[in-house]
């Protein structure tokens, strides 16, 4: 069975997570969260989520504490960039 | 029997002036465009008819031809009929655009006034531009006179919106865009009943979200409905395949022009002579009437010469040719293009169509009328005579074409 059975003709899906596959495996470096200097962890209270704001591939979830989806994380490092309390180390 | 529904109505027309009245009566919707010479009578025509209100469509003036060609691929793909027309370098400019058109499967048609690319700059006419262009994945059609343009770009929306890979209608600048001719322009009605509407394969649509033409990786993968999709060789491998079954639509839609408009398109190529004809030659678009001229001086002197002049060159009619070419002992081929260090794209063309037929005939390349040159039917009449030395037994090839300049 080939791929005609798609009927495209040009590429073509729908938006879905995961449409360019498990995108974290491209990742060299990990960040790792410190929650005792994190500001929202710290203040049990929804605040900053400067990183979740930032991250081009929107896999941080604005919870407290923040969690982030390693399954698409490219491993950029902004997070790490912009968070005003270095919560946050590339390992 | 052609059936026409009304008394002719002839104009005195120029190529531009007749590419223009083509779009307009294919009723086309966006047109995007930026002016270069010979082009720019055209863009100018179409910009008048948006603005009296002969032709609804919207005019985007673009700050250049990649921008222009990005438009069209844009109004494309949300359902407009869509028009350009450029010449040359802003050709080339549009080059990586006319690879994404084709890889979208967008019917866009685009008018080429064929014009030598620098360096050095030059204006005039030859054929480099749109043979530069021959690997993008767009069906060539190169016309031969100014009825040929008008009735090509109407074919071309036809086809294109058929096959879903977009056009290219070529014809020679100055030699054909500047030069008037009678044009039997045809009726609204007439050409509306031979055109319907565009259907888009793929349509952007905020209620139903889509991606078309994003990373679209090696291997094949599953959608997020878990159907297997193409990977990019797929594509590949569709956009090829479209092209090959192109000729038989390109045909079917000349038939049906012919059976409405009484002109005959059902071709890929056109000839004259070729009944008795033991030498052939081969040329595209306005230098095959000039070959045509030159045919008829030879007949006069005797030899049994014939003209194939080449309107299709993608898909090129390779089957068809070899059928036409088989009785020849000689070609004579004329390119007004060379792919340097090797020969003209239509020689190597014909070269690769014949390799595997029974056909035995010597074959000749002269390049010709290169940056506006003139071309005489009597200097293409003396290559013929100069080749007939290749009749001779073990003469068949020569490695590299002859050019007919003062070097």
């Amino acid at each position: 069975m080939g791929t005609r059975e798609c009927k495209h003709i040009c590429d073509e899906s729908s938006p879905a997570i995961g449409e360019a596959g498990e995108t974290g495996e491209w990742r060299s470096l990990m960040p790792v969260i410190h929650n005792n200097k994190c500001i929202p962890a710290k203040q049990k209270k929804p605040s900053c989520f400067i990183c979740w704001l930032y991250c081009p591939d929107a896999v941080i979830k604005k919870t407290i504490p923040i969690q982030i989806n390693l399954e698409y994380c490219k491993g950029c490092g902004i997070c790490m960039q912009v968070c005003p309390a270095k919560a946050i180390n590339m390992v | 029997m052609a059936r026409k529904s009304r008394e002719a109505d002839i104009r005195l027309l120029d190529g531009n002036q007749a590419a223009a009245e083509g779009a307009r009566l294919s009723r086309v919707q966006v047109i995007a465009a930026y002016p270069i010479t010979p082009q720019t009578p055209l863009t100018e025509e179409l910009s008048e008819f948006v603005e009296k209100g002969d032709l609804k469509a919207e005019y985007i003036a673009v700050e250049s031809e990649h921008s222009a060609m990005t438009v069209c691929t844009s109004a494309s793909l949300v359902g407009a009929r869509t028009f350009t027309a450029t010449s040359a370098h802003g050709l080339a400019y549009m080059h990586e655009m006319l690879h994404w058109v084709a890889g979208a499967r967008l019917p866009v048609v685009l008018a080429c006034v064929n014009r030598a690319i620098g360096a050095p700059w030059n204006i005039l006419n030859d054929q480099q531009d749109s043979i530069s262009q021959r690997d993008t994945g767009w069906i060539q059609i190169y016309a031969r006179n100014n009825q040929e343009i008008l009735d090509s770009i109407i074919q071309a929306y036809k086809i294109a919106e058929s096959v879903y890979v977009p056009v290219m209608v070529c014809f020679d600048g100055y030699v054909l865009s500047h030069t008037e001719m009678p044009v039997d322009v045809p009726s609204q009605e007439d050409v509306d009943r031979f055109l319907p509407p565009y259907k888009p394969h793929t349509l952007l649509d905020p209620t139903n979200p889509k991606n078309y033409n994003l990373v679209t990786l090696a291997d094949p993968r599953n959608n997020a409905e878990g159907v297997l999709c193409h990977g990019y060789m797929e594509l590949r491998y569709l956009l090829q395949e479209a092209l090959q079954n192109a000729a038989e639509t390109i045909i079917k839609v000349g038939q049906e022009f012919h059976e409405l408009f009484g002109r005959n398109y059902a071709n890929m190529f056109w000839e004259d002579n070729l009944d008795d004809a033991d030498i052939v030659t081969v040329a595209m678009g306005s230098l095959a009437m000039e070959a045509k001229v030159a045919v008829s001086m030879l007949r006069e002197e005797g030899h049994k010469v014939g003209i194939l002049g080449l309107r299709i060159f993608r898909p090129f009619p390779k089957a068809t040719l070899v059928k036409a070419l088989a009785k020849a002992r000689l070609i004579v081929v004329f390119d007004k293009n060379i792919s340097y260090g090797s020969e003209g794209a239509t020689c190597s063309e014909i070269k690769s169509a014949l390799y595997g037929s029974q056909a035995k005939a010597a074959i000749r390349n002269f390049i010709v009328g290169l940056g506006g040159r003139d071309v005489k039917a009597r200097e293409l009449a003396d290559a013929v005579k100069a080749s007939l030395t290749s009749l001779k037994p073990g003469a068949l090839n020569i490695e590299y074409p002859e050019w007919i300049c003062y070097i």
